[in-house]
């Protein structure tokens, strides 16, 4: 489970808060969205547990051990993160950059073991990239890519999975394929954070919604609770209507024609 | 991998094998190679054995602790700084250098032992301004802000050379220009032993960084998302290349390109980690130097041509074969 509690952080040479007390819980075997307008603090969150930005109040923790007390390695074998952005400087096969997940369990000069191999064999099979492990990354497009990002995060074993937007930019048959990879995760005893723009996908994945507004949570709970039109039309400041979708009757979010109140 | 970087491995270790015979063989006075060897088991005349022993071995060793100081240090730094333009002499190392042997050699302090300390306080003391210029920008260890202070402060460092030597004496000037374009030409044995400690500590500093390294080439956070301490590993591969490239130009002056293009003759033949890269630069880039200093010396005997412009005028060639595939 990763909890980050009361967390409050800034930016450098900032005035406003970029997190203004934050709570919220992401337990194993569910997937927890994080949702919000951009500029709320989505990615925020994803930073300050990467020990990015300096926490000015508040703790995060990782099946119960702070963060702050962790070195970024034994965070790294706890919670495997994937940030939203990333281009490799130089083209790497996608065998070496899934192999980079085995990262935080490498320490010093110790030689790649069985346990490596199996992790990424593992890995590779599960997010289902075994068709693109002797390309080169720069041959790769948006959704392979976020496919090979997503194993390597899973190649770290970590027992908490964090992504942030793994699917922008990727058309629907490859958001869906990766939507379902993560309830599967889940439902492999993986506490998975989601952070997402795909409020509707959300409501049908996420077992909690976390809805982020400037900094502060506006809204947090099952889906059913968190996609209501008064709420979503404060937060995202403009008309909406929420229906129920005709497949499975979750929650979804339809945006109406007209202006910024 | 494996396979292909024990073929890299191997054929870089016996191109930088038949340019280090060459280059102990050949020269003013040709010596056959049962001389040579001879020379080497300690037999044979003595004016064979003097010019082996004394001269070329030194000369040879020198060179290509030189060429593999540059790439190990280019390699480093264009992997940490995600730049394929990033190289050693780019840090300010090889202004401060030059600053600091200009200095000693306008004020009559050019002998061999001083010249090449000089240098090496000239190189620190700009790399130290570097990081201190952006520590004070950035706060963070941020790849771009770095090199830009790197720039910054070899721009410095230019002017202030242009400044000493505008009103310094004719032979100060050429002594000075001359020492910029660089020479292993008075490779002594305590030289080269210092050398091989730093390129040995260098480089092995920078193979146990190596994984980090890697992940760094991804970007600052994902590196941080597999554990990586972002700006700890950053300043340290700056800070330990920027040594090992000060430590190579207090022995041999500035020689030019091997530290920006040795990485990507590597890159090029298929090696893509930071370990297997940083290995066959060494070779590779000793292999370069000691090939250009042999062709420095041997293209017009007596007078030998400077071995930066012949380390550029070799590598430029290989170096636009492969412009192509550089990304």
């Amino acid at each position: 489970m990763i909890a980050f509690d009361a967390v409050a952080a800034r930016y450098p040479h900032q005035a406003a808060l970029a997190l203004d007390g934050v709570s919220l819980s992401a337990p194993a075997g569910e997937v927890t969205a994080v949702v919000g307008p951009n500029g709320s603090g989505k990615s925020t969150l994803v930073r300050a547990l990467l020990g990015r930005l300096p926490l000015e109040r508040g703790r995060i923790t990782i099946e119960g051990a702070d963060v702050a007390t962790l070195s970024p390695r034994e965070r790294a074998q706890r919670v495997a993160v994937v940030p939203q952005r990333e281009s490799a400087a130089f083209p790497l096969p996608v065998r070496e950059l899934v192999a980079f997940g085995r990262h935080p369990h490498r320490t010093g000069f110790a030689a790649w073991g069985e346990a490596d191999e199996a992790a990424v064999a593992d890995a590779i099979d599960a997010a289902g990239v075994a068709h693109l492990i002797d390309r080169s990354s720069d041959e790769l497009s948006g959704g392979e890519w976020q496919r090979v990002r997503i194993a390597r995060a899973l190649a770290q074993r970590a027992k908490a999975l964090v992504l942030d937007e793994p699917t922008t930019f990727l058309d629907i048959a490859h958001e869906m394929s990766v939507f379902e990879l993560l309830a599967s995760l889940a439902g492999g005893g993986i506490a998975v954070l989601l952070v997402s723009h795909q409020l509707n996908l959300v409501a049908r994945f996420a077992s909690q919604i976390v809805l982020l507004h400037n900094g502060t949570v506006a809204a947090a709970g099952a889906p059913n609770d968190v996609m209501r039109g008064d709420i979503l039309e404060r937060v995202y400041d403009w008309p909406v209507v929420v229906t129920r979708d005709p497949a499975v009757g979750a929650p979804s979010l339809v945006p109406l024609r007209g202006r910024r109140r | 991998m494996t396979r292909r970087f024990a073929l890299v491995i191997g054929l870089a270790a016996l191109l930088l094998a038949a340019v280090m015979a060459a280059g102990v063989a050949l020269g003013t006075i040709a010596l056959p190679a049962r001389d040579v060897l001879r020379a080497l088991a300690g037999a044979g005349d003595s004016l064979t054995l003097s010019v082996v022993r004394d001269l070329r071995l030194p000369r040879v060793a020198l060179a290509a602790l030189v060429g593999a100081g540059l790439a190990l240090s280019g390699t480093a730094l264009q992997a940490t700084l995600r730049n394929p333009l990033a190289e050693p002499y780019l840090l300010g190392v090889s202004g401060g250098a030059a600053v600091g042997a200009v200095l000693a050699v306008v004020a009559g302090m050019a002998s061999a032992a001083l010249l090449p300390l000089a240098a090496f306080a000239g190189a620190v003391a700009a790399v130290v301004v570097a990081l201190l210029v952006a520590r004070a920008a950035g706060g963070r260890a941020d790849g771009r802000v770095l090199l830009m202070a790197g720039v910054v402060v070899g721009a410095f460092a230019n002017a202030a050379i242009m400044v000493v030597l505008a009103n310094a004496p004719a032979d100060a000037i050429r002594n000075a220009t001359w020492w910029m374009m660089g020479s292993v030409g008075g490779a002594e044995w305590t030289g080269v032993r210092a050398l091989a400690a730093y390129v040995a500590i260098g480089g092995g500093v920078l193979w146990a960084n190596a994984l980090d390294v890697d992940a760094l080439t991804l970007g600052e956070e994902p590196a941080a998302a597999l554990g990586v301490q972002v700006e700890r590993t950053t300043r340290l591969v700056y800070l330990v290349s920027a040594l090992l490239a000060a430590a190579t130009v207090s022995a041999a002056g500035l020689v030019g390109f091997v530290g920006l293009v040795v990485p990507h003759l590597a890159r090029a033949t298929g090696l893509r980690t930071q370990r297997p890269l940083l290995a066959a630069a060494a070779l590779i880039g000793a292999a370069l130097v000691v090939a250009a200093d042999l062709v420095a010396r041997t293209v017009m005997p007596p007078a030998e041509l400077p071995l930066g412009a012949v380390t550029a005028l070799i590598g430029v060639p290989f170096f636009l074969t492969r412009l192509r595939s550089l990304r």
